[in-house]
């Protein structure tokens, strides 16, 4: 029949040929070390920068010292010293008390930002727009963006002027600075952009069709938000959890910077510590503070499974 | 019954800031029909679904539905379901809470909600998988699962949006006798929107063709194919070859056509452009020396009879009556 010429008989088998000639010309590895290949720059640099450091924190943590020097040994007097001391409770239960406002209030503050962001501003330029109003302030330094609320938040600072220039009071307020509620407002300020950030990415992954089908089956907004929207955003949730949680426990300056020296942080007592050169305890307390941070991150991707949303 | 029409559309327009997308159209839906609204992409079909739905503000006019006008009501006030292209099942949950959502929502307690979500997903033979979450099922089965989770609403429409274009020709057959069934047993209207001539023939009581936001064509399948009012239907509705004719285009049934010596009959002549073989027919497509284009299906005897290659010299000719003539 005809129908035969109609198909040319080498456009099949050309298209096919073409990827096999090209992958012969590469000089073929062994797939072991292709493997080795794709994993090595990051193991190396985990290595090098992660594991090494940690290993060397780990060893010295058992040393012995006095006020000279550091000397080889395998005690367990550091651990004991400072799991017994009632200030490393005290500042544990401090750090986690702000880590939980700070997370709570991030958690509210960055799921309606996100939320208003994805699904409320239509136009993808004014998103972007958004976006960037949210991140640039980030590209400052955390140190300065600390400190720029001091002459805010002062005695005689701008909030205290306004303030009783409008009549709302007649005394400048004494709460406002050097105090619990400045660390946690600067906190606040620090971090609020690492709950938006992997929120608005797992919301703008929803489906807008699972929208309409609960706002179809009756779900009022309230219902649509607890029913759908939270559930499918808890990746994000938590990965933003995490980051927070990790920044407030590992935090030194803002804490020092704005409480006025009345609260004190974990990384602080070790700073004071290694200030003191004491080397030994300090690496114990770091040792702690990790598996600590360590225990309540995987306690938190048991919740919900981060790598999900990474994979994605 | 004790109301006209189930859905009744009485100049319904949308625009898009200038753009109108569904250009003042109306219709009535008698009760329990099969309505399919069919048109190539862009006509405004999803746009006029969605509007009925009440997922999509209506510019001007109104939208009634078993003569209640509720062109401002939310989706679900208005007593209609819809069926997400997507299927759109919530990911998080389990069938039997996708099917038993609304109900939550209505604050229907737990054991009484699953039992009536059971109900439903025996109704379209899903029971067996009821713990499963969406992704594990294949897409017939999660098209199953919507379908429950909008049908236990007991909506008074059924609303579906391109339901069988994800699925494989042959499961595609399957259940579209299944949603006829279910359509035929619960005694509502259901309005789907598809492109596929062949779907909307297959299933519509109604069949509704559209074309750049309006409706061209609105009436019973047999009737659309046998009489198309315009060229643009004998086109889309396929199986038609539209001719120029005494007086105006005609359209003719390709199925009517033969080929063979020309009698004195309607015909036209021309070189053999394709010859495909589609199993009971043979579809022969000519192109004329004015560059019209015709093809005539011939049962496979027939055509064996006579067989004509590419490059052939062929005249197709048809009975005096089968012509039909087209407005415009």
């Amino acid at each position: 029949m005809n129908v035969r010429q109609l198909v040319s008989p080498w456009s099949a088998g050309a298209g096919a040929a073409m990827p096999i000639e090209r992958r012969r010309a590469l000089p073929k590895l062994p797939n072991w070390a292709v493997s080795w290949l794709q994993v090595g720059p990051l193991a190396a640099i985990l290595l090098v920068l992660f594991v090494l450091p940690t290993v060397l924190f780990l060893v010295v943590s058992f040393f012995d010292y006095d006020r000279v020097g550091i000397y080889p040994a395998f005690l367990l007097d550091n651990y004991a010293e400072l799991l017994t001391t009632p200030a490393t409770l005290r500042v544990y239960v401090s750090s986690l008390k702000f880590a939980a406002i700070v997370w709570a209030l991030t958690l509210v503050i960055g799921f309606s930002v996100a939320h208003f962001l994805v699904f409320h501003v239509r136009s993808p330029i004014l998103r972007t727009i958004f976006f960037l109003l949210c991140a640039i302030p980030f590209w400052t330094s955390g140190i300065i963006r600390t400190i720029a609320w001091i002459p805010f938040l002062g005695r005689n600072g701008a909030f205290n002027q306004i303030l009783m220039a409008t009549g709302i009071t007649d005394r400048p307020l004494e709460f406002l600075l050097f105090s619990d509620f400045a660390v946690i407002v600067t906190y606040v300020h620090l971090f609020t952009l690492l709950m938006i950030g992997p929120i608005a990415n797992s919301l703008a992954k929803i489906d807008p069709a699972l929208i309409e089908a609960a706002r179809d089956a009756g779900a009022s907004r309230w219902q649509t938000l607890v029913g759908v929207i939270i559930p499918l955003s808890k990746t994000g949730i938590a990965l933003g959890s995490i980051l927070v949680f990790t920044q407030v426990m590992g935090d030194y300056f803002v804490v020092k910077t704005m409480s006025g020296g009345q609260s004190a942080s974990i990384v602080s007592m070790l700073s004071t510590e290694i200030q003191a050169m004491q080397y030994p305890p300090a690496a114990a307390n770091a040792m702690v503070l990790v598996v600590f941070v360590a225990v309540m991150v995987g306690f938190m991707m048991r919740v919900v499974d981060v790598r999900k949303e990474l994979v994605k | 019954m004790d109301h006209r029409y189930d859905v009744e559309l009485v100049k319904v327009t949308k625009r898009y800031g200038t753009t109108v997308a569904v250009d003042a159209i109306s219709l009535r839906i008698p009760p329990s029909t099969y309505c399919c609204l069919l048109g190539p992409s862009g006509c405004g079909k999803t746009s006029t679904l969605r509007m009925i739905a009440g997922h999509e503000t209506i510019s001007e006019g109104d939208v009634l539905i078993r003569d209640v006008n509720v062109t401002d009501l939310p989706p679900a006030r208005r007593g209609t379901a819809m069926m997400f292209q997507s299927y759109a099942l919530f990911p998080h949950l389990t069938c039997l809470d996708n099917v038993a959502f609304s109900l939550k929502m209505r604050g229907v307690a737990k054991a009484e909600r699953h039992a009536k979500a059971r109900e439903y997903l025996s109704l379209v033979h899903m029971a067996d998988f009821a713990a499963r979450l969406p992704a594990q099922l294949s897409g017939g089965q999660q098209q199953r699962v919507a379908l429950a989770r909008a049908l236990i609403t007991r909506p008074r429409v059924l609303l579906l949006d391109e339901p069988l274009s994800a699925l494989d020709p042959f499961l595609r057959v399957k259940m579209r006798e299944e949603l006829k069934r279910l359509q035929r047993e619960l005694g509502i209207s259901f309005i789907h929107v598809t492109h596929g001539q062949e779907e909307a023939m297959a299933l519509a009581d109604l069949m509704v063709v559209m074309e750049a936001g309006h409706i061209r064509q609105a009436g019973a399948p047999r009737e659309v194919f046998e009489t198309p009012a315009s060229a643009f239907i004998a086109r889309f509705i396929g199986g038609h070859n539209v001719l120029p004719g005494q007086s105006g285009m005609i359209a003719v049934r390709a199925d009517r056509c033969r080929l063979g010596p020309p009698g004195d009959g309607p015909r036209v002549t021309g070189r053999v452009a394709a010859v495909e073989y589609q199993g009971p027919v043979v579809r022969v497509a000519l192109t004329t020396e004015d560059g019209l284009e015709a093809a005539a299906l011939l049962p496979d005897h027939d055509f064996d009879r006579a067989p004509v290659g590419p490059g052939d010299v062929a005249t197709l000719s048809w009975p005096e009556g089968a012509a039909h003539q087209l407005a415009g």
